[in-house]
């Protein structure tokens, strides 16, 4: 039986706005196919996370300013960045179950006029995929199966860690994005440390070690000779596809490999075009690729 | 802090006994007292297998000693990528990368943190995002069949922070720069 889709509050942080439209456009589109309803924000502030480091007290006004303005929406989240979803999760959690802290953070939100209640939840699309729309209902939108693919996928750290405030998949073996590619028809490769850390969090404090765990990475993703790598994440995706001609002028290593967002992979399944899905806001070549997925297509 | 700093002997002067016991009451770094040094968060750290500067395990140990000023002052605190595998790995509960942050918080409130960060919050209080969204990128959402970008609302944002630590010491900072 399928679940019925919700109609959900769509945040979108500040990344994907701010240089990952690709990320937003196929998202839109695959959900508004799978009849998932969107409204937008009807204000916006950052989700925290980046002022976490600096500042916990202004993350938590900053998510439960959010929280309080989707509970006046009578609506619950969903996210395309992991790390909006994460910290967005993990405030309301904390909020919910410590009273000292939540009347400390509203005394705060009093100010502009909002309350953190704690009746709404926040779920990044990946979690809205595999429990509110279902693995069967993303079965029967795929009418173009792409099953001459073979890819990889990253998941990125704040969709699986920490564990005890997002706790949807396992942390060490995750099974959601895979099971979502191979729904796609695509074949999902293991490689080596698939759980491990893009590296974006580092640039600009290291770049060095960013783009030395960038590397690792892309050499994992070619070591088994995955035709594209799958990211569910605005940060990673950024990380991979701005740096891989970078670190392979670096190195002077070719990978090749194309970065492509779950929603654009799935959009291909479901009959819609590279156009329609910004693949031309890529950066890394996808011809290669989409000319497999054609010549595959024909075969079949 | 460099690789040596992190090695120059112990004073007993340049300890603050105290130190731990104030972490102990800070939210994330309650359970610091349990670490009992098993090095699971360095072996497992995706940053530590890159740069021979940071080691969590050494931070968790100069925090437990009280090495209150070498450790607020160290530069490698920066570094933690918080992918939260130390939190999740700790045989102890330790939440590592909490422990880090609540460091990283204390630094910050005496000015000490890297610029990035100051951006960030400078472009939170003002717009709403973190990072300063071209007027160009906004315009193209429409031709890109996007719906309008949300705004940011800066008067109840500065609102709602008021009385936070961090922001009045910013905006001391920025009153004596202005004299």
């Amino acid at each position: 039986m399928n679940k019925l889709p919700s109609k959900y509050l769509i945040f979108l942080g500040c990344a994907i706005p701010y240089r990952v439209s690709a990320y937003e456009i196929s998202a839109r589109k695959i959900l508004a196919k799978l009849g998932v309803e969107l409204a937008e924000m009807p204000e916006f502030n950052c989700c925290g996370l980046p002022l976490d480091p600096v500042s916990h007290e202004i993350m938590l006004i900053l998510a439960a300013r959010t929280l309080a303005l989707a509970e006046q929406q009578g609506l619950n989240i969903l996210t395309l960045c992991p790390g909006c979803g994460g910290t967005l999760k993990k405030v309301n959690k904390i909020l919910k179950a410590d009273k000292v802290l939540r009347e400390q953070i509203n005394g705060h939100l009093k100010e502009s006029g909002l309350e953190f209640k704690g009746t709404i939840e926040a779920k990044h699309i990946l979690q809205v995929l595999k429990e509110d729309v279902g693995l069967d209902s993303i079965k029967s939108s795929v009418v173009k199966p792409l099953s001459m693919l073979k890819v990889a996928e990253h998941n990125g750290c704040h969709i699986l860690r920490p564990k005890e405030y997002i706790g949807f998949d396992d942390p060490e073996d995750p099974q959601t994005l895979k099971m979502l590619i191979e729904a796609t028809g695509a074949e999902c490769l293991d490689y080596v440390d698939e759980t491990e850390c893009c590296g974006a969090p580092s640039v600009g404090v290291s770049d060095k070690v960013a783009l030395a765990l960038a590397r690792d990475k892309l050499s994992h993703v070619k070591q088994v000779n995955a035709q594209a790598l799958i990211t569910i994440c605005p940060f990673c995706h950024i990380m991979f596809d701005t740096n891989e001609v970078r670190i392979e002028r670096m190195y002077n290593e070719a990978y090749g490999v194309p970065i492509i967002h779950y929603p654009q992979l799935l959009g291909l399944a479901m009959g819609m075009t590279p156009e329609e899905l910004a693949f031309n806001e890529l950066r890394v070549d996808t011809s290669k690729l989409l000319k497999a997925i054609s010549e595959g297509a024909k075969q079949v | 802090m460099s690789e040596a700093a992190a090695k120059e002997p112990i004073r007993a002067s340049e300890i603050d006994p105290k130190f731990k016991y104030e972490l102990s009451k800070m939210h994330g770094s309650e359970k610091l007292l349990k670490c009992f040094q098993c090095g699971t968060c360095t072996s497992d750290c995706p940053v530590a297998r890159y740069t021979d500067n940071y080691r969590p395990r050494q931070i968790i140990r100069m925090a437990q000693l009280g090495l209150k000023e070498r450790v607020l002052k160290s530069d490698t605190l920066w570094l933690c990528a918080a992918c939260f595998t130390c939190t999740d790995r700790c045989p102890q509960d330790v939440e590592v990368a909490s422990v880090i942050r609540v460091l990283r918080n204390l630094a910050a409130d005496r000015g000490c943190f890297p610029q990035v960060f100051r951006d960030q919050v400078g472009s939170v209080l003002e717009s709403g995002y973190a990072y300063k969204i071209p007027e160009l990128r906004v315009k193209k959402r429409e031709t890109q069949g996007l719906p309008p970008l949300p705004k940011g609302n800066a008067e109840s944002l500065r609102k709602s922070l008021k009385g936070v630590k961090f922001i009045e010491n910013a905006d001391k900072k920025g009153e004596q720069t202005a004299k």
